[in-house]
């Protein structure tokens, strides 16, 4: 080889873009001790914590350079979160955007909870972060105050520095450092946060992306790209069935192969499975390929165990077998059965909605080391406490031999919540004596995947003689997420919270039930959860009782889910509501929200005109996440989809937001995603194996068919701030459904749509 | 056997698999990772790259095939990472994940030396190979008509 590839440096990058170099810092986990390459992570340097400096909590340091660097204990996958906590941690502080390094935090229970998931990094964290920076504050503002012999209540922090403003004297961050440091950590009553008006940056309408440059130039370090010394690269075989294990298997073929190094069995995987590895054979090689070609040449024969008996299309008529009889009743307000008896008319339907699974652009994969009884892993994980534990418990060892260092995720949508994929390079890398690098093809994510539940629901509405709903009997039948950890075949009360139990509607009479689905495949979370196939059965319902009156859908939304107000748990007839773990006085279920986010998205697509342009225009909205989204969606007819999305409107409450640009697009992200749910999306079984395999039979939407146009209308608010990266995805399978309906005449009560649409 | 390229503009010869698909080439022995499997069966387009100035699908494409030839990757397409796709991807903050958009900004640039001010729905047709499942597509044509030096358009 003549001499190393060209490489674009961060620092001519920067200034091809005439960027902040120190503002931009990707801040990779500090890693153990050797040279990795372009791709892996650089030689440790002391993390700048252990250095002097402040250093008040485990996510603020400001060092005696002035440098500050906040640690970013969420995992980014596409949220944007590492373009959000530093900036609300910053402004509380009064740091200079351009002197803060961000640090992506390890696994540790000393960061409070890191699962990133339930769309909860802000919504939770709020408060504690702008509390993180507040602390430092204080500090810095104490010792520069006793300096100078003044009150702290006449300085200020700004522009990282402190400044007393009556004798115009100013010492910077740095220069203050060493000497707060020495002062006593206030408790959090005596850290005064700033007036919102004061944080200068958190809702300014463009903050910079932090990692973007580093995502157009290839070097933003994801799962893959992290590479050790001497490491091998594995592809395992699993059970195409879950349960299944090897039967017997014949290595000698794969062993052939120039660059297959071993082949490893890995045990089957015992109930409830959780995120235990998934058993099989592993093929490690000197690279991908051979270990791909490696796994090709295994033989093996497996036996399928009790789910060979799974069939996605026997199971949905099980499952809607199981809406027909009643459930578990959750919800209960007035009389159902007699309101029904008495009803003019009965509008009701069921519907279903398949698997689904997440197939985030980049597919599981995770590295580890194992050396003198500890383990360290490298990956792209949304739960680094969770790898942690999980891998501690496959190794047999403590979780203080472990670390889990958390890479940029390709996309996540809760596959990478689990840790499966660390556990299996954990395990390998104790059997192989080297690194090994666990590497998941497509045809890996799709087949071993914790999907979405699949369901079916039967929803009734009573109507008196004016067409008012006066009844609503809700049932919905689906394997739970619980079933992964224990014996269990139905839905249970906190279960039904995604958009059952907080369902805001103005009707006497109501039942919601949970009925029966035993779980034949891992379930897991997928970005918004249950609430996909709940805001699909109810937004579609509702506009099916519209037509059936011959109303506008839009005001029998309105007039279903009645007046503002906010909704106590009696009057939701329910015992208690999760409420995505938020206290209801804090995040009520709140009507009048719901129904603003309706008025203004029909507003912005002109909703009341929408019968004169020729396309078919559908509506629907849903609370998820303590947010409140609705979604207006226009069709028109499509040469080779019949279908296809003109124009979306959607309209987000989700309190207050930290950056409106990532919210919205979020948002945009949230109607790709849902249109691919809704009009492509499904996951079936036969013989218990799936039957896709890569993006061809597994689609989801390409550029070409989705809206050229997706208007973002985020409600100004300076309530507590709810979720933002799923809330959005719930309304817009409903929209679809019956916008089709608009278009067509045909009313499409099973996912995908598509498929409907062509039978 | 040894096969010869030319990648971002440096001759380098690798002694692999001439089977080997070019991603891995790239990845596990060049040490690029800025191309990223995403399917290995060409229908997402996260690993394009361009072999002699025209777009293909790195993981189905034999290391053979690049033999005395010119890979470009992301890591090369300008060599200060200033080219005007980079540049109108960032200020639009088109990338939510981002493990995509290497291919997708291959794609584009293509795109843009074949037809300078393509129209949307030239723009639809040439990428629409390259998958993201974030959903950036309305920011990702948003940027290449920037990029071309056109209005924005609506989104």
């Amino acid at each position: 080889m003549s001499q190393d590839v060209v490489r674009v440096t961060r620092r001519s990058f920067l200034v091809g873009l005439n960027l902040s170099l120190a503002g931009l810092a990707l801040g990779l986990p500090a890693l153990a001790d050797e040279p990795s390459g372009r791709a892996g992570p650089g030689p440790r340097a002391a993390a700048p914590e252990d250095g002097p400096g402040l250093h008040p909590n485990p996510f603020v340091h400001v060092a005696p350079d002035g440098m500050v660097t906040i640690v970013c204990h969420r995992s980014e996958m596409g949220q944007g979160v590492r373009s959000s906590i530093p900036v609300l941690i910053a402004d509380e502080l009064g740091a200079d955007m351009a002197r803060v390094v961000v640090r992506q935090a390890d696994g540790d229970k000393k960061y409070g909870d890191q699962n990133t998931d339930g769309s909860s990094s802000i919504r939770k964290f709020y408060d504690d972060l702008r509390y993180v920076g507040a602390t430092a504050r204080t500090m810095l503002v104490a010792a520069a105050a006793a300096k100078w012999k003044v009150k702290p209540e006449t300085c200020e922090a700004r522009g990282n520095a402190v400044v007393h403003p009556p004798t115009k004297r100013s010492l910077g961050f740095g220069e203050l450092a060493e000497a707060a440091a020495k002062l006593p950590v206030p408790n959090r009553e005596n850290v005064k946060l700033r007036p919102r008006s004061e944080l200068l940056r958190v809702n300014s309408p463009s903050l910079p992306l932090l990692d973007g440059p580093a995502y157009v130039t290839g070097q933003a370090v994801y799962g893959a790209d992290v590479k050790l010394p001497d490491m091998l690269i594995a592809v395992i075989a699993r059970p195409p069935v879950v349960g299944g294990k090897v039967a017997r298997y014949d290595a000698s073929r794969a062993l052939k192969i120039p660059g297959v190094k071993r082949v490893v069995e890995m045990p089957a995987a015992q109930r409830p499975y959780g995120f235990q590895p998934w058993g099989g054979i592993a093929v490690l090689a000197e690279n991908t390929w051979a270990a791909m070609r490696g796994r090709a040449a295994l033989d093996i024969t497996w036996d399928p165990g009790d789910n060979v008996v799974y069939d996605s299309s026997t199971y949905r008529e099980k499952l809607l077998a199981s809406v027909r009889e009643p459930g578990t009743p959750y919800r209960n307000v007035g009389d159902v059965d007699a309101a029904f008896a008495k009803a003019a008319r009965v509008v009701e339907a069921e519907y279903t909605v398949p698997h689904l699974a997440q197939m985030p652009m980049e597919p599981p994969v995770a590295i580890a080391r194992f050396a003198g009884g500890r383990c360290e892993v490298w990956a792209p994980t949304q739960h680094p406490q969770a790898a942690r534990a999980q891998v501690a418990k496959t190794l047999g060892i403590g979780e203080d031999a472990v670390a889990v260092h958390v890479t940029l995720l390709g996309g996540g949508f809760g596959r990478k919540s689990k840790a499966d994929f660390s556990a299996e390079a954990a395990f390998l890398a104790r059997e192989a004596g080297v690194p090994v690098r666990v590497q998941w093809t497509r045809e890996d994510d799709i087949h071993h995947c914790y999907y979405n539940a699949v369901n079916a629901q039967r929803i009734r509405a009573g109507l008196d003689a004016n067409g008012k709903v006066i009844a609503w009997h809700h049932r919905t039948a689906f394997p739970p997420i619980g079933s992964i950890f224990t014996e269990t075949d139905k839905p249970g009360l906190n279960d039904l919270q995604q958009g059952v139990l907080d369902l805001a509607l103005d009707v006497p009479n109501v039942r919601a039930e949970g009925c029966k689905a035993d779980a034949h495949v891992r379930i897991g979370w997928y970005r918004s959860v249950y609430n996909i196939f709940h805001a699909f059965g109810i937004g579609s319902l509702i506009d099916e009782i519209a037509h059936a009156r011959g109303a506008d859908p839009r005001d029998v939304w309105l007039e279903i889910i009645g007046p503002p107000r906010t909704m106590s748990l009696q009057d939701l007839g329910i015992e208690k509501l999760a409420n995505y773990g938020e206290k209801l006085e804090k995040h009520p279920v709140d009507a009048g929200r719901l129904r603003r986010v309706i008025e203004r998205v029909t507003a912005s697509a002109n909703w009341s005109g929408r019968k004169k342009d020729g396309r078919g225009y559908g509506l629907a909205a849903h609370r998820s996440f303590v947010t409140y989204t609705a979604v207006v969606l226009a069709v028109v007819p499509d040469e080779r989809n019949k279908v296809r999305v003109d124009e979306a409107w959607i309209c987000m409450d989700a309190g207050s937001v930290v950056n409106q640009d990532r919210a919205r697009a979020q948002m945009e992200g949230s109607v790709v995603m849902g249109i691919s749910n809704a009009f492509l999306g499904g996951i079936t079984m036969k013989g218990g194996a799936t039957e896709q395999s890569n993006f061809r039979d597994a689609r989801i939407a390409r550029i070409g068919e989705v809206p050229r146009k997706i208007h973002v209308d985020l409600v100004p608010s300076d309530g507590p701030p709810c979720g933002v990266g799923e809330p959005g995805v719930p309304p817009v399978g409903p929209a679809l459904a019956n916008a089709v309906f608009a278009l067509t005449g045909k009313r499409i009560r099973e996912v995908p749509i598509l498929r409907g649409l062509f039978a | 056997m040894s096969v010869r390229i030319r990648v971002n503009g440096v001759e380098k010869t690798l002694d692999v698999d001439p089977e080997m698909p070019l991603l891995w080439a790239l990845r596990d022995v060049l040490g690029l990772t800025g191309t990223k499997y995403g399917c290995g069966q060409a229908l997402c387009g996260a690993c394009a790259v361009h072999l002699d100035g025209q777009v293909v699908r790195a993981c189905v494409t034999p290391v053979r095939r690049a033999d005395g030839h010119s890979v470009t990757t992301i890591e090369g397409l300008a060599p200060d990472g200033s080219h005007p796709l980079q540049r109108a991807w960032v200020e639009l903050g088109v990338p939510q994940c981002g493990f995509c958009q290497a291919g997708q900004i291959m794609t584009a640039a293509a795109l843009l030396k074949a037809k300078p001010k393509p129209s949307d729905d030239e723009i639809d047709q040439s990428m629409a190979g390259n998958l993201c499942r974030c959903g950036a597509y309305p920011r990702i044509r948003a940027a290449i008509r920037k990029a071309a030096g056109m209005p924005e358009g609506e989104r």
